[in-house]
């Protein structure tokens, strides 16, 4: 009875796993091309939340099929604000590009606010307290739909990367910007379109979340810090890293809060984050630079 | 000392300086409690931004976790002084030496591992953000549901424990920001100065000349976490309460370091100038909106955030470096 519990909990991290790695896959992509720290990650995630609340809450829409044009409008959004805005930073040094990024951060986190006030939103779907019964496991049907379509849309942009030209001209770039340039690619737009896709992982991780936990508009920071924390658990600018620090890190967090406290788990992933930060830089599944 | 202290400054910056002293020496006769407080914030970020700059600013050190240090400094005074009543005087001594550890060890474990740039700058965030977890679950003193320091009401002020009204945290605060000036003004034409400006330029080519870089950034590191801890006693005796939540908490960190960015990094008068600004404006945004009538929560930090968009894209280097030159302040060199 005791390991099925265990058992179950690491399930259910696993999967809520998958959908934070799909989240900070968008951070490891916009980091592995542009090099650019997205500070107002967890505040694009929180964005894409509210979208799915509100497609919910007036028009009943399932927040798993509005995960595609909710990644839609995050991928026109990412794509304006690298063109526009980011751009112009992308020579400037860190401490310039974070400024800039903590400004966007708290320009949407209040805009949030001012939309939708302080209270805590969440989406009830008809299907929220189903679950499947595979042997001893009992999985949730909401976390399962989740973690499979983060699986789904992460293959899609594995395969995007990897089986077309534009993905290539893309890789092109994170690999040898000068080279890219001699060759005639249009960095600046390939910039944009990395920095959208980055966005649009967000927009589609934000719906998903939006199952699964409550959103309220100062969410962001913890959103970014775990984004973070994966992605370097990972290996930053590594793809599949991405998404198995998210599922390490979703499972140690789950049977953290359970053999200890939940409200201390966080205790447990910042003290990774120290270690592999400390013995492995490029992350547990990464590749030396 | 004087003398070596007026080395490279201009006449008319001099002027200016003493005519900035004057004014803000005789203000709380003139400010009311409002401007005061709004004062005593400007400087608790002019400090805090003057103490962060040493390690970003001087020695190209990027950290985004200062908040571990506010937090030591405020929670280790707070429990000498409401446990043993020991006086914040003394106590700061206690803080001090426990933020230079901490300091010393992520420095110490970070520069020993290579850990560089942006990798460096989550590391710091890690460790304030375990200590906020950490102190959390720390029954002792409070936890989560806070510490908090004996407030009775005192007429007149006590500077030995740190009791009192207003205008003795303007005095505190403004002593502080003075000294924080000077002690910068003397290590950055010192020695340990020049080798910080060398490994902020190019670490490879300091480490080239012979300069132990290791030691030098540690040195930055424990300077920086030293003075930010005493802004944590401030903090902790001015506001009277604390809870982990808010003193570790990444917004502190990230507050404290717009300032000198804003101003201008690696600037003596930089976090100032900037600390001047950003909560000037602050304040201004408030009153205004509470004019215009418009009562909508987070109005004011959209508009802040705006503003903070526009300067860092139109003034990189952030205010004070172009103000300077449009000013004509400067001397000889600089």
């Amino acid at each position: 009875m005791s390991t099925d519990i265990y058992l179950n909990v690491a399930v259910s991290g696993v999967l809520t796993g998958l959908v934070y790695g799909l989240m900070a896959l968008g951070l490891s992509v916009i980091f592995g091309v542009v090099r650019v720290v997205n500070f107002a990650h967890g505040e694009m995630t929180t964005v894409a939340m509210y979208f799915a609340v509100v497609l919910f809450a007036t028009l009943g829409l399932d927040p798993l099929l509005m995960m595609v044009p909710i990644a839609g409008v995050l991928f026109v959004f990412g794509y304006a604000m690298q063109r526009w805005l980011i751009n112009p930073f992308i020579s400037r040094p860190e401490h310039s590009q974070f400024i800039l990024l903590v400004a966007v951060a708290i320009i949407l986190a209040n805009g949030l606010l001012i939309v939708f006030g302080p209270d805590a939103r969440s989406v009830q779907t008809s299907y929220a307290f189903d679950s499947f019964k595979i042997g001893p496991l009992i999985v949730d049907a909401t976390k399962a739909f989740a973690g499979l379509a983060a699986i789904a849309v992460a293959a899609a942009l594995f395969a995007f990367f990897r089986f077309t030209r534009l993905g290539t001209a893309i890789r092109a770039c994170a690999d040898n910007y000068t080279g890219a340039q001699v060759i005639g690619l249009n960095v600046p737009r390939l910039y944009a379109l990395t920095f959208g896709l980055g966005a649009a992982c967000v927009g589609a991780a934000g719906a998903m979340l939006a199952l699964v936990t409550d959103v309220t508009p100062p969410l962001g920071p913890s959103f970014t810090l775990l984004a973070f924390v994966i992605v370097i658990v990972g290996g930053l600018g590594s793809m599949s890293g991405a998404l198995a620090g998210g599922i390490l890190i979703g499972v140690i967090a789950a049977l953290a809060g359970l053999f200890y406290t939940p409200s201390a788990k966080g205790m447990f992933v910042f003290a990774i984050l120290v270690l592999v930060l400390l013995f492995r830089p490029q992350g547990i599944f990464g590749r030396r630079a | 000392m004087i003398a070596r202290l007026a080395e490279n400054v201009s006449l008319r910056a001099a002027i200016a300086l003493v005519l900035l002293l004057l004014a803000l020496f005789v203000a709380p006769w003139f400010a009311n409690d409002y401007l005061l407080t709004v004062l005593i914030l400007i400087f608790y970020f002019a400090y805090t931004g003057q103490a962060w700059n040493i390690m970003m600013g001087f020695a190209g050190q990027l950290s985004l976790g200062h908040a571990i240090y506010i937090g030591l400094g405020a929670y280790t005074t707070a429990v000498l002084f409401s446990f043993f009543g020991v006086s914040p005087w003394v106590g700061s001594f206690a803080a001090i030496l426990m933020a230079a550890l901490w300091g010393a060890m992520i420095g110490f474990l970070a520069f020993r591992f290579r850990v560089g740039g942006v990798y460096f700058a989550i590391l710091t965030i890690a460790f304030a953000e375990f200590a906020r977890i950490g102190f959390d679950h720390l029954s002792y003193v409070g936890g989560s549901a806070g510490f908090f320091l004996p407030v009775a009401n005192y007429t007149q002020s006590d500077l030995w424990t740190l009791r009192g009204k207003p205008i003795m945290f303007y005095y505190l605060s403004l002593g502080m920001t003075v000294a924080a000036v000077v002690l910068c003004h003397i290590m950055v034409r010192s020695r340990l100065g020049y080798f910080w400006k060398a490994i902020r330029e190019d670490e490879e080519a300091a480490r080239a000349v012979g300069i132990n870089t290791f030691r030098y950034k540690l040195i930055a590191v424990v300077i920086s976490a030293a003075m930010t801890s005493l802004a944590g006693v401030f903090f902790a005796f001015y506001y009277n309460n604390l809870f982990p939540e808010e003193v570790f908490s990444i917004n502190r960190s990230i507050e404290l370091i717009l300032a000198p960015i804003f101003g201008g990094l690696g600037t003596l008068f930089g976090p100032i100038l900037g600390a001047f600004m950003l909560t000037g404006l602050a304040e201004t945004l408030t009153t205004t909106l509470a004019a215009l009538g418009v009562d909508v929560p987070g109005a004011k930090q959209v508009f802040y955030g705006i503003c903070l968009l526009l300067v860092i894209t139109v003034l990189p280097e952030g205010v004070w470096p172009w103000l300077y030159r449009r000013l004509g302040l400067a001397g000889r060199s600089e």
